[in-house]
């Protein structure tokens, strides 16, 4: 059964793969919904293509079941530009009236159309290895090839199209002056994404695939700031979203896109946490880090505003940083801490006196235009 | 079947009651989601739903409505506030934030579906029917539930009218009045939590979006005002409610949810296209009333402004002449003109081509025209030159 885990695992990464590459594009235009419309409608171009055809696998039955997504985008964007109803509505009106048909249509054509429900929502990605075909001769399922043409097909549109593609994401108005059809590319783009998810849908079913559009890309979004390396790495969350998904699926007996998708949000949630730049983690050091600077700022230029003075011996001492500056005890010790740390500061007595460094920074705050003429620099 | 007969049907009179107080609570507290553009918000918590209903179960162990309803509510709450996190503390925007919490909720509670159904426990069966809605399996004391929570959240809507008014329409105003915005924004969008887990039973957790968003964006077609606009989407989600329920009801094998889906949309489709002022064919039929009036405003002061250089008020213009100026058929134009009584036709031999000159009417509603332009003194100076 090894073989079979194998096959499992890729086809899992492939969806994965193809639906990432195409999603990252979908997040960056923060068109990211559009795929979840998408993944609803195609189970009617499913049905009324089937209905028509009487087949469930082909190119053709791909191209006519795909033929939904992109109506759904294109009325999605007959509605909005009525300037009748917002984007997110119109969205939300289009993708419930064909999902609605096409139930309808599971409901009256039960006994012609071999689709479950359960299938529309999760997927038979465990029985790939019923529906097999034989390729140099060997036996493999028929999803596994489907899926790594569709990836195939998606690298090469993106490396491609990489230029076009990247300039029209970022500054629709340069694209068109530069004569790239944004907008053909945006069609493009959705047809792929809707191809992907017909194909797609025998393993994962229909809402499951949206996890894999848009998560990878939205947690590789929050580790890196390079257009390549986000499709990178949402390749990467994707082979290990469906290695550990399938993992911990079996051992729970639960279903493995399901797992797998989970496992996509899990990674999402680990990016958010601790991306080194953009993480809750990182910012919060930085934050820290930042209070800090300004806690020891306040404090020189307290002490340089008194030094000399002749409220020196009642201003810089240690109990007038709780009075003056209202600094807690605990606040204070830790503040005075650090700068007799940091060399800022130096203790005589009571008496708290800036170092040569603590008096240059405070001097830098108080007095910018002071540039000190000494040899020394 | 006839529909008395049928709504003395015990159970479809308990659907229909149903589905109607389902489609009054989403219609009102879509209302304020539509208006405060967070229409895919109730797509988020009807997937985020699923969970919550799979921990209900496993942890009361029976198919019982309010448990799975309040598991429902804290799973979409817990959705909301990750989303809400997501957007607030990283760099993702509102549609990845949504899309990324509406896919990872719903896979849980993929996984915890298949969970359940992996064990051996005959009252699993009904759960499934949360996915597409199975109105038939609605009970008396289903009924009870529904219709305190649409009682319950009409009445925290009269409560906070005014504040929700303001929360909606300018969130900065309602801050410098001093208004919690925070809270109300808070009891809004549970509020919204609370219609969709409602409908969950009819309509289904991958369908609720469009009972939230429907009948508000029919009803915004209709009017300008909140009241009317609240009540208007109340009505529409009540009439989609027990339409679908009858519709389902009487084709019995269709699922009630996306009956009821197909009749809300219905009701959108009609109001884009036909409510007054807003509606795409009042819109398209106004344009061309208006491209009417322009050119026959344009046609006329141009007659007069050749009567002007002629120094003839009446100067007798060939329709031919205008035509090939205009560059288009110029009679029914003329012919409307002549209809109000402001131009006549007459000839002008030797030429045999139609001509027209301006009655006396036409002159005055040319000059009137003009001065509303600002450069009416010009003409009447003239006109009087050109009279003398």
């Amino acid at each position: 059964m090894l073989v079979l885990d194998v096959q499992i695992v890729l086809v899992g990464a492939l969806v994965g793969i193809s639906s990432s590459l195409l999603g990252s594009f979908l997040v960056l235009r923060k068109n990211s919904m559009l795929s979840d419309a998408i993944s609803h409608s195609i189970l009617l171009g499913i049905i009324l293509t089937y209905l028509l055809i009487k087949q469930t696998t082909g190119p053709f039955f791909i191209l006519g079941a795909a033929l939904a997504g992109v109506v759904t985008v294109y009325l999605t964007e007959f509605i909005t530009n009525t300037k009748r109803v917002k984007n997110d509505a119109a969205i939300g009106l289009v993708f419930p009236v064909l999902f609605s048909i096409a139930v309808i249509l599971i409901n009256l054509y039960a006994r012609d159309v071999h689709i479950d429900i359960d299938a529309v929502l999760f997927g038979e990605i465990g029985f790939i290895w019923l529906d097999t075909t034989r390729w140099l001769g060997l036996e493999l399922p028929k999803s596994l090839l489907s899926m790594t043409i569709i990836a195939l097909i998606n690298l090469a549109f993106v490396s491609l199209f990489y230029k076009e593609l990247k300039i029209s994401t970022f500054d629709e108005a340069l694209a068109t002056a530069l004569g790239f059809r944004p907008t053909l590319l945006f069609y493009a783009l959705l047809t792929l994404t809707s191809v992907t998810a017909v194909t797609a849908f025998d393993a994962v079913g229909a809402i499951l695939l949206v996890a894999f559009v848009i998560v990878p890309p939205a947690a590789a979004y929050l580790l890196t700031d390079k257009l390549w390396r986000m499709m990178a790495y949402g390749i990467v969350i994707s082979l290990g979203s469906s290695l550990f998904g399938y993992y911990l699926a079996v051992l729970w007996d639960v279903s493995i896109a399901g797992m797998m998708a989970v496992m996509t949000g899990v990674f999402l949630i680990l990016a958010f946490l601790l991306s080194p730049r953009y993480g809750l983690i990182a910012q919060e050091v930085i934050r820290r880090s930042q209070r800090f600077a300004n806690e020891e700022r306040a404090l020189v230029v307290h002490l340089f505003n008194h030094e000399h003075s002749s409220h020196q011996n009642e201003e810089n001492i240690v109990s007038a940083l709780r009075e003056h500056l209202r600094w807690s005890e605990s606040k204070s010790r830790n503040i005075l801490m650090r700068s007799l740390d940091n060399n800022l500061i130096v203790r005589e007595g009571e008496i708290l006196n800036l170092t040569l460094k603590g008096r240059a920074i405070a001097q830098e705050i108080m007095q910018p235009w002071y540039r000190p003429i000494s040899s020394e620099g | 079947m006839d529909l008395l007969s049928l709504l003395s049907d015990f159970t479809i009179r308990n659907v229909t009651l149903g589905a109607m107080l389902l489609g009054i609570s989403s219609g009102v507290l879509g209302s304020f989601a539509v208006l405060r553009k967070q229409s895919l918000l109730g797509d988020m918590l009807s997937h985020a739903a699923l969970p919550g209903i799979c921990l209900g179960f496993i942890i009361v162990g029976s198919r019982q409505l309010l448990p799975l309803l309040l598991g429902a509510l804290v799973s979409g709450t817990a959705a909301a506030l990750f989303m809400l996190l997501l957007i607030n503390r990283s760099r993702l925007k509102t549609d990845a934030a949504l899309g990324s919490a509406l896919s990872f909720f719903f896979a849980i509670g993929i996984v915890l579906l298949t969970y359940i159904q992996a064990k051996p426990d005959a009252n699993q069966a009904g759960l499934t029917a949360f996915l597409f809605g199975q109105a038939a399996s609605i009970v008396p004391s289903d009924l009870w539930i529904l219709g305190s929570i649409t009682v319950l959240a009409l009445g925290i809507v009269l409560l906070f009218w005014k504040e929700f008014k303001v929360v909606t329409f300018d969130l900065q105003f309602a801050n410098t009045l001093g208004f919690p915005t925070g809270v109300l924004e808070i009891l809004l969008t549970s509020m919204v939590a609370l219609a969709v887990v409602m409908g969950l039973q009819f309509v289904g957790v991958i369908l609720m979006a469009a009972m939230i968003i429907a009948p508000a964006v029919a009803a915004r077609q209709w009017t300008e005002r909140l009241e009317l606009m609240v009540f208007l989407a109340a009505l529409f989600g009540a009439l989609s409610g027990i339409v679908g329920a009858l519709i389902s009801a009487l084709a019995r094998g269709l699922a009630t949810g996306p009956v009821i889906v197909l009749c809300a949309s219905a009701i959108v489709l009609v109001s884009l296209l036909f409510a007054p002022n807003r509606g795409l064919v009042w819109a398209s039929w106004q344009t061309r009333q208006q491209h009417k009036t322009l050119r026959s405003r344009q046609l006329l002061s141009n007659l007069y402004k050749l009567g002007l250089t002629h120094a003839d008020p009446h100067y007798r213009v060939e329709e031919t002449m205008m035509n090939a100026y205009y560059g288009m058929q110029t009679r029914d134009i003329f012919k409307r003109l002549e209809s109000r009584g402001l131009i006549k036709q007459s000839s002008h031999m030797p030429e045999e081509g139609r001509h027209w000159e301006l009655t006396p009417n036409g002159i005055e509603e040319a000059r009137q025209f003009l001065h509303s332009l600002g450069n009416g003194d010009m003409g009447q100076d003239e006109v009087q030159h050109a009279g003398a």
